[in-house]
């Protein structure tokens, strides 16, 4: 199903790409890469940094008139979450409604070199999910318009300031017209799992070119192992955390009372 | 210094949690109460998720209560039967607590219970001990004897059938009590990751009549051992248990706690009763506001 999904863009791209009238050999190419496959989070994880960069061929190597753009996609796991608002019931604050979201990515960031309305028209970014507003995270069970608008921006909202989406329409820096470069900030409290990079050429309103690479995001090392342990042997881990208080309390009292 | 937390899933300042540890730590050996009732609090406002926040809580507990424990075993300040029973109780109890843990988290109602909780349990003991520790020292000032405590237990508690005999507390009364005692704190336990010394004291004092010679070893005796069965229900329940937010904070604690415990004996005690109180109550306070202004994050994931 997951697969699928990840097709869409691709199939979308597909029917959008100018049939190529003249010649197959018309159509620039990107060749996109990234910094790092694999970002491991380990104990000192703060964050990182993921350079996306890459070129972009044109056909006989004649650059056209026209700028093209670039806008990159980093994207996470998708998977389904209950969101809940807070409102104010009898003076308290609690939370009294909530949505389910079927495909809800833990993270996304979008940068490009310009912002993305003057890039492309509305239909094409919803196609493509560019941009913050154009996600689609299926919600279950039927909303009002209104309301579902209103919990869309509040998560918008929610995981701008946690970092986990994140809008750049300066990020994108093109040189000589074809090589590209963006820095995408990727905080530490990111979902683990594998994600996806897509770079996106688009020139006077169309997407002429898609190419996209695959990044892993995991815990490694002790974090990894403590992680697993707590998640699929909770008996032998939580015996672990009495053994270890048990421990470190006895100790410190010994080690104070012989002084 | 950061250090990434692997099952809460972000990365906190090291030194800060052992240092908030320390704090608790400090107070508990000064108050001899476990500390749970600071260390959940702090931790959710420092952003840690509140369920991973209460279950570390409870395994730092554990690890406070354990020398304290052992020194009232050796000096005989514990009433093994009476705890027994206790302990009986908090198992119950912090298995009911984990039913009553996943229905809250499925209604989304955990955050708002958990501070109600706290704002209604911190309110009414740290009322009650400003209160008496008030009195106390009015009497002092006045240059009267303390008033004195007639020691006898709530005619509720008289009333429950079945009698057994608890010698060392001076007891003959029925085990229910203490079992449902026992329960009780064991679902706060399991909810707020409180030791609940600050609830089994008064409650051992004023509702069993307990003899006050056995009331803080035999508290002591029973948290450690419901802690310790938190700390293993959460871990294979909720799985929220993050051993090394709990290290960082034991590391604070049982050292804060033996500063603490040498500082307490060059300070008057009812002086100690009162900051404790004042303590208490503050964070109920801190807590209640939370609850009344709009709070910074209306939205919230799961």
């Amino acid at each position: 199903m997951r697969r699928a999904r990840a097709l869409l863009p691709w199939l979308a791209a597909l029917l959008l790409l100018p049939v190529p009238a003249a010649a197959q050999g018309s159509d620039p190419r990107l060749v996109p890469d990234v910094s790092s496959r694999a970002i491991e989070i380990q104990y000192s994880f703060t964050g990182e940094e993921l350079l996306l960069f890459g070129a972009i061929l044109y056909p006989g190597q004649r650059l056209p008139d026209d700028r093209a753009d670039i806008v990159v996609v980093l994207k996470g796991p998708v998977g389904p979450i209950i969101l809940r608002e807070k409102q104010r019931v009898a003076g308290i604050w609690v939370n009294a409604a909530s949505i389910r979201l079927r495909t809800s990515p833990g993270f996304y960031a979008i940068g490009s070199s310009r912002p993305i309305d003057e890039l492309v028209d509305e239909r094409t970014a919803a196609i493509f999910e560019l941009g913050l507003s154009n996600l689609s995270m299926s919600p279950t069970g039927f909303s009002e318009a209104k309301t579902l608008a209103r919990f869309e921006t509040g998560l918008i909202d929610l995981y701008r300031r946690m970092g986990l989406f994140y809008e750049n329409p300066a990020a994108v820096e093109i040189s000589e017209g074809v090589l590209y470069r963006a820095r995408i900030p990727v905080p530490a409290r990111v979902p683990v799992g594998t994600y996806r990079a897509e770079t996106y050429l688009i020139s006077r309103g169309r997407v002429l070119a898609v190419a996209s690479r695959d990044v892993q995001i995991r815990k490694a090392g002790f974090e990894r192992f403590v992680a697993l342990a707590a998640e699929r042997h909770g008996f032998l881990y939580g015996l672990t955390a009495v053994a270890l208080s048990l421990m470190l309390g006895y100790s410190a009292s010994a080690l104070f009372r012989r002084r | 210094m950061d250090l990434y937390l692997p099952v809460a899933n972000l990365s906190v300042n090291a030194l800060v949690i052992v240092l908030l540890g320390g704090g608790v730590g400090f107070l508990s050996g000064m108050f001899g109460v476990g500390g749970g009732f600071l260390t959940t609090p702090l931790l959710i406002f420092y952003g840690i998720p509140p369920t991973v926040a209460a279950a570390s809580a409870a395994t730092q507990v554990t690890g406070a209560s354990v020398s304290g424990a052992l020194a009232h075993v050796e000096r005989g300040g514990v009433d093994f039967r009476m705890g027994g029973v206790l302990i009986a109780g908090g198992l119950l109890g912090s298995l009911l607590g984990a039913g009553l843990f996943e229905l809250l988290v499925a209604w989304g109602q955990i955050d708002t219970a958990i501070s109600i909780l706290y704002v209604a349990l911190l309110g009414t003991v740290g009322g009650l001990m400003a209160r008496e520790a008030f009195t106390t020292l009015r009497a002092q000032l006045a240059g009267l004897p303390a008033p004195a405590r007639k020691r006898r237990h709530h005619p509720m508690v008289a009333n429950l059938p079945l009698r057994w005999r608890f010698y060392r507390s001076g007891l003959y009364i029925s085990p229910l009590a203490p079992l449902i005692l026992g329960v009780i704190v064991g679902i706060l336990t399991m909810l707020l990751g409180v030791g609940g010394g600050f609830i089994m004291v008064p409650a051992m004092i004023y509702l069993l009549g307990m003899g006050t010679q056995v009331v803080v070893g035999t508290s002591l005796f029973q948290i450690l051992f419901v802690t310790m069965a938190t700390t293993m229900v959460h871990a294979m329940t909720t799985g929220a248990v993050d051993i090394v937010l709990a290290a960082l904070l034991l590391l604070g604690s049982v050292t804060g706690a033996q500063v603490g415990a040498r500082f307490a004996q060059s300070v008057k005690p009812e002086y100690l009763r009162m900051a404790l109180a004042a303590i208490v109550l503050l964070v109920a306070l801190q807590m209640a506001v939370g609850l009344f202004i709009r709070p910074p994050e209306i939205y919230t994931v799961q």
